[in-house]
């Protein structure tokens, strides 16, 4: 073996020598590895500090290192970092391999002896490995520019804003016929009890009006091909029956039209729209849809009204879906949350009790553009509460539905109790399990409601019934829960039950995931690259996330997170070109046969048949690296640069023999 | 008692990602396992399972995302289409096919993974060491 290599074991503070002894490691590596190429071994507290990282190229300068393995985290974290140590001192980054003994070592492994044993098999696997790596040089492609978002929600706003405002074009993308998302829907923010409205519309209005953004409302995404910098998304803009160039939003349409429906998206249920509208006066768009399952001509083949009274001829019943393709460099996707159905919790009675409302419910009612003109009234329109029941943590923090915490719901439910108070002077309960308000100005809100006279109960609702036991729960609704401060069993009677609802991903998470190629947690949040470091960024280039799809947070926290991940794309967008993965397929055209196995097993079609030559061809930029095609092919000719055959079996082969010898020592 | 070498073939988006959660939750398992990373399953070639049962290998996990989560779209439906018939070539050949074993992790799945290692590694030490079944 002529490479010299060399092995850096890193302690991570304590976190691998506290179960791994890295000198002896270290030590090991020095003289059982010797005969592999190892040439130097060290161990040091942190090699990914900036001491770390020189100790490395000093080697590759002085020592004339031609390879290098660091046993530390997971690649996921520093591969870079040690790749980028090795270009800095002139060694191709591809000639570094890592070993993890720490994610898949010493946080996995109680016993230190056997902890050790794994990181020597790991380390002379990853030094096996290295001694086949080649030198690589990835691609560089140029970055389109152009940006697509996708949800039009205060957080898809914000970003789509933020990158406009600096020149570059933006695509926003919205499934509903506005903008706007669950934040119009409300009635005043926490804490500061602003109209959301008042906030919001001002934005929406901007995102109508700019110049380098193109709305797309009342549109999905299809399908998205290719990979950062170079994206190629259809999206379907779905018929709207408005021809939109000639419509001006005027608004005779929806007063003429006859069907009134109920509008459960942005009335959740609570008030009707027409079956041609907008959801609500300030829509940016402002033109409206025909609801083609509701209009009675599309029903009946006979009314339109809408046609017959609009003054610029801008109805169109012939029109159809649109299939449009866009090209961007870069995605961010803003697809928000749906709320907990409480009709999954049937003790609470949602659906079956009139007057339990959920908390979007509660919104529209006490949103002054809402049904009801902003009054706090039950279910028949008319009757103001006297008493009001606000229950926390619905659908959260239960095993039964959701384990986490949906982050907004105190605060959300503090907000109503306040509402509640100044419109209708009602008492008002807040059954709670934790009171969570930890950002700025929050906990000064509770204050103010503890000043109030708001009645805090520290237990999880059992039960809302409407079967008394007492004269007193006549009529009433009756909340059953535990008040654990005071250790006893109350019922309140009611005559309100608000129940303050968690957030949910989309129902269509799973397909929304699958469509930009990322991966959901458990719960169903998309998840980032990095929980700490790297909160927008997803594990595919080019794809970001911000907002409550990646997990509960309120409104701050997602406006944050729409500019941060604004932020990130036009930091690439700067660079102008971006390197691509170099771990491609490659053909190998002596030996290959032409059988065409591997063009049928490659999902991204970047395998194509030279048929002068009868053999494969492997298209480069297509390429993602994946080695399905090394898999299934039969005469072993197409190979993944860095993922040889050779180099895995090295690997394999150099944790074996490490594991089979220290069972001959134990058995001897 | 017999400790069984195992080696994982795990790919690199879901799987891989998934014992690193396992880590972070400094979840324990048995250390039998020596992970190999794989950008996808759908890389693992069968001529790859065999010859690590040649080195000696007691047992060979390998790991990939679930269904319809595969980062290359429909790497591992090739996945799940190849080790089964990977497992008769093992059982043609006189290898106890259910010393290949194959299962979905996915990133988020840390507590998924180590219930998978531990059960494995224990399925593989109440078998005799491979070795000694190729005698």
């Amino acid at each position: 073996m002529t490479e010299k290599i060399g092995v850096y074991v890193c302690h991570c503070g304590t976190n691998i020598a506290g179960t791994v002894d890295v000198e002896d490691v270290s030590k090991w590596a020095a003289e059982e590895l010797k005969s592999r190429g190892v040439v130097v071994a060290r161990d040091y507290k942190f090699m990914c500090s900036s001491l770390g990282q020189e100790l490395i190229e000093k080697d590759i300068h002085e020592q004339g290192l031609t390879r290098v393995v660091v046993a530390s985290c997971s690649p996921h974290l520093h591969e870079p970092t040690f790749r980028n140590a090795c270009a800095r001192a002139g060694l191709n980054p591809y000639l570094f391999e890592m070993a993890n003994i720490r994610e898949q070592d010493s946080w996995v492994t109680t016993d230190k002896v056997e902890a050790t044993k794994k990181a020597k098999a790991l380390i002379a696997a990853a030094v096996n490995r290295v001694a086949y790596q080649q030198p690589l040089n990835s691609l560089f492609v140029p970055i389109d520019p152009n940006v697509l978002v996708v949800g039009g929600g205060i957080t898809g706003i914000q970003a789509a804003l933020e990158i406009a405002n600096s020149g570059q074009k933006v695509y926003l993308v919205e499934r509903e016929p506005s903008i706007g998302g669950h934040m119009a829907q409300f009635d005043k923010t926490f804490p500061t009890l602003d109209c959301s409205a008042c906030i919001l519309t001002p934005k929406m209005f901007d995102v109508g009006n700019h110049k380098n953004i193109t709305l797309l409302t009342w549109s999905e995404v299809e399908k998205v091909e290719g990979y950062i910098g170079n994206f190629t998304v259809t999206i379907r803009k779905k018929a709207r029956y408005i021809d939109t160039s000639v419509c001006t939003g005027c608004g005779v349409c929806w007063e003429k039209c006859p069907k009134k429906v109920v509008d459960d998206v942005f009335e959740a249920g609570l008030g009707k729209r027409k079956a041609v509208y907008t959801p609500f006066p300030q829509a940016v768009p402002k033109f409206p849809v025909i609801d083609r399952e509701n209009c009675t001509f599309f029903l009946k083949g006979t009314c339109k009204a809408c046609q017959k009274f609009c003054p610029t001829g801008a109805i169109n019943f012939d029109d159809q879906d649109e299939i449009i393709t866009i090209k961007v460099g870069n995605i961010i996707l803003a697809t928000g949350f749906d709320l907990f159905d409480p009709r999954r919790i049937p003790q609470y009675g949602y659906g079956r009790l009139p007057n339990v409302f959920t908390s979007l419910e509660f919104e529209r009612l006490s949103n002054a553009a809402g049904p009801t003109g902003g009054k706090i009234v039950l279910r028949d329109g008319v009757t103001v509460p006297k008493s009001v029941a606000i229950a926390h943590c619905v659908g959260s923090r239960d095993k039964n539905y959701n384990s986490y915490c949906s982050a907004i719901c105190c605060m959300q439910s503090l907000k109503f109790a306040h509402l509640v108070h100044e419109k209708t002077g009602a008492e008002v309960y807040n059954c709670y399990i934790d009171i969570r308000t930890p950002a700025k100005g929050y906990d000064e809100f509770y204050q103010r409601l503890l000043d109030e006279g708001t009645h805090f109960i520290r237990g999880k609702v059992a039960e809302v019934t409407s079967t008394p036991r007492t004269p007193e729960e006549e009529g009433k609704l009756v909340v059953q829960v535990e008040d654990t401060l005071i250790g006893k069993q109350r019922r309140l009677p009611v005559d309100m039950v608000i129940l303050s609802c968690g957030l949910e991903p989309r129902r269509d998470h799973h397909k929304i995931a699958h469509l930009f190629g990322l991966s959901c947690s458990a719960d169903g949040w998309l998840i980032e690259r990095h929980p700490k470091l790297d909160p927008v960024a997803t594990m595919t280039d080019g794809v970001f996330i911000a907002g409550v799809c990646q997990g509960p947070k309120d409104i701050p926290a997602s406006v944050a997170q729409g500019a941060a991940a604004a932020a990130r794309v036009l930091s690439i967008i700067g660079q102008g070109e971006i390197q691509i993965e170099a771990a491609t397929a490659i053909v190998d055209e002596t030996s290959c046969v032409g059988c065409t196995q591997c063009i049928s097993s490659c999902p991204y079609q970047a395998i194509e048949f030279l048929s002068d030559k009868g053999k494969a061809h492997v298209n480069e930029a297509l390429c993602k690296g994946c080695g399905t095609c090394v898999g299934s092919c039969l005469s072993k000719s197409i190979s993944l640069k860095h993922f040889t055959d050779e180099q895995l079996v090295a690997e394999m082969v150099g944790a074996m023999q490490v594991m089979k010898s220290f069972q001959t020592m134990e058995v001897a | 008692m017999f400790e069984p070498s195992i080696i994982g073939f795990l790919c690199n988006w879901c799987s891989y990602r998934g014992a690193d959660s396992a880590g972070m939750a400094r979840m324990k398992y048995p250390p039998n396992v020596k992970i190999i990373r794989v950008p996808c399953s759908g890389r693992i070639s069968p001529e790859l399972v065999l010859r690590t049962f040649r080195e000696g290998a007691d047992g060979v996990m390998v790991l990939g995302c679930h269904i319809g989560d595969c980062h290359y779209s429909t790497g591992n439906h090739r996945t799940a289409k190849r080790m089964p018939i990977v497992k008769k070539l093992l059982e043609y050949t006189g290898i106890d096919p259910d010393r290949l074993m194959v299962n979905w992790v996915s990133a988020a799945e840390g507590e998924k993974f180590t219930n998978v290692i531990k059960n494995f590694t224990e399925k593989i030490r109440a078998m005799p060491p491979f070795v000694e079944t190729m005698k």
